[in-house]
C-alpha cells in the first residue's frame, strides 16, 4: 500500500513558485488561500535555501488530533483529508500544524472565517471522485485520475517530488549520494537508511555533478 | 410515598432526557478510494490502469512517480 509523501530538495528549489501557481491554477483556490507556497531562508545572502512548503499529511497529524469536530480523515494511501461539511472553521488546526498548512478564506466582517481549505494531495474530499461538487469544495482529484499532485509534477527542477513515499525517498537518496552532501546530517541514516547501506558519499565515482 | 415515587421517576426522566438527544452537526461522509477511479473526467484519466484495480494503479503511480527521477529518465546514474 503506497504512502503518499512529499520531499522538497532545497539543494534544487530556485523560488519559482511554479508549484504554487501549478496548485492555484488546478484547484481554482480563491484569493488570499494559498495551499502551498515557498519559504526562503537567508533571502539574499550566501547559502539562501527555499523549500516549498504544503501540508505534510503527517502520520501522526497533529490537526486530526485536535479538530473538536473530528472532520478529517485518513485515505488508505495516509493522505490526510478534511469534510468542509463538518468543519466548523474555529482554527484549532492551524495552531496545531507546524508547517502552516491549512487555511481560512476570510470571507466576513471582524474577521470571520470560512472552513479550513488545505492542500489535498490533489485527492479531492469525501464526495465522488471527479464530481462538481467535489471540485467546488477542494478542487481536482488527480489521485482518481491516475495522477500525481500537480505541484510536483509541474515543478521545473523535480526540487519537489510527490508520491509513494518509499519511491520519493529512493529518488532523493540517489540524489544526495550522486551528489557527494547531504547523507552526512543529523537523521539521515533514520530517514534514508545508513551510508554503509546506501552508499558513501565518499566512494561516489569521480567526475559526476548533481 | 405514591407521590415521593412519582415524584422520583419524573426528576430521572428529566435528568435523562438529554441522553437521547443527538450530536450536533453535520456527520463525516466517507470517501470512496482513488484507485476506483473517476466518474466525472474519464477524458482526462491517464496510463493504462482499470479503475477499481488498486494493482494497477498502483503501478501507474509508481511509473508516473519515476518520471520525476531524472537519472532514470535519462538513463544514467
Amino acid at each position: 500500500m503506497a504512502r503518499m509523501k512529499f520531499i522538497c530538495d532545497a539543494e534544487r528549489c530556485i523560488e519559482c513558485n511554479g508549484c504554487v501557481t501549478a496548485c492555484k491554477a488546478e484547484h481554482d483556490v480563491p484569493w488570499g488561500v494559498n495551499r502551498r507556497r515557498v519559504v526562503t531562508l537567508n533571502d539574499g545572502l550566501p547559502g539562501e535555501r527555499s523549500v516549498s512548503v504544503a501540508c505534510m499529511h503527517c502520520s501522526d497529524a497533529p490537526c486530526m488530533a485536535v479538530c473538536p469536530v473530528d472532520c478529517f480523515y485518513r485515505t488508505d494511501e495516509g493522505v490526510v483529508l478534511h469534510d468542509k461539511d463538518v468543519c466548523i472553521g474555529c482554527g484549532y488546526c492551524s495552531y496545531a500544524c507546524p508547517f502552516g498548512a491549512p487555511q481560512f478564506p476570510s470571507n466576513g466582517t471582524f474577521g470571520l472565517r470560512g472552513k479550513m481549505d488545505k492542500c489535498t494531495f490533489c485527492a479531492g474530499g469525501p464526495e465522488a471522485n471527479g464530481s462538481e461538487a467535489e471540485f467546488e469544495k477542494y478542487g481536482r482529484n488527480r489521485l482518481a485520475e491516475g495522477k500525481l499532485p500537480a505541484c510536483a509534477e509541474m515543478c521545473s527542477t523535480k526540487a519537489l517530488l510527490g508520491g509513494d513515499g518509499d519511491v520519493v525517498a529512493d529518488i532523493f537518496r540517489n540524489r544526495v549520494l550522486v551528489r557527494g552532501k547531504g547523507s552526512e546530517v543529523w537523521g539521515w541514516g533514520t530517514a534514508y537508511g545508513r551510508p554503509s547501506t546506501g552508499g558513501s558519499p565518499q566512494t561516489k565515482p569521480e567526475g559526476k555533478k548533481s | 410515598m405514591m407521590r415521593a415515587t412519582t415524584w422520583l421517576l419524573c426528576c430521572a426522566a428529566l435528568a435523562l432526557a438529554a441522553c437521547g438527544e443527538k450530536t450536533a452537526g453535520a456527520a463525516k461522509k466517507s470517501d470512496v478510494p482513488a484507485f476506483q477511479g473517476s466518474t466525472g473526467a474519464s477524458a482526462f484519466t491517464a496510463g493504462a490502469w482499470k479503475a477499481g484495480d488498486q494493482t494497477s494503479w498502483d503501478h501507474e503511480l509508481r511509473a508516473r512517480a519515476q518520471q520525476q527521477n531524472e537519472y532514470a529518465r535519462i538513463g544514467a546514474q
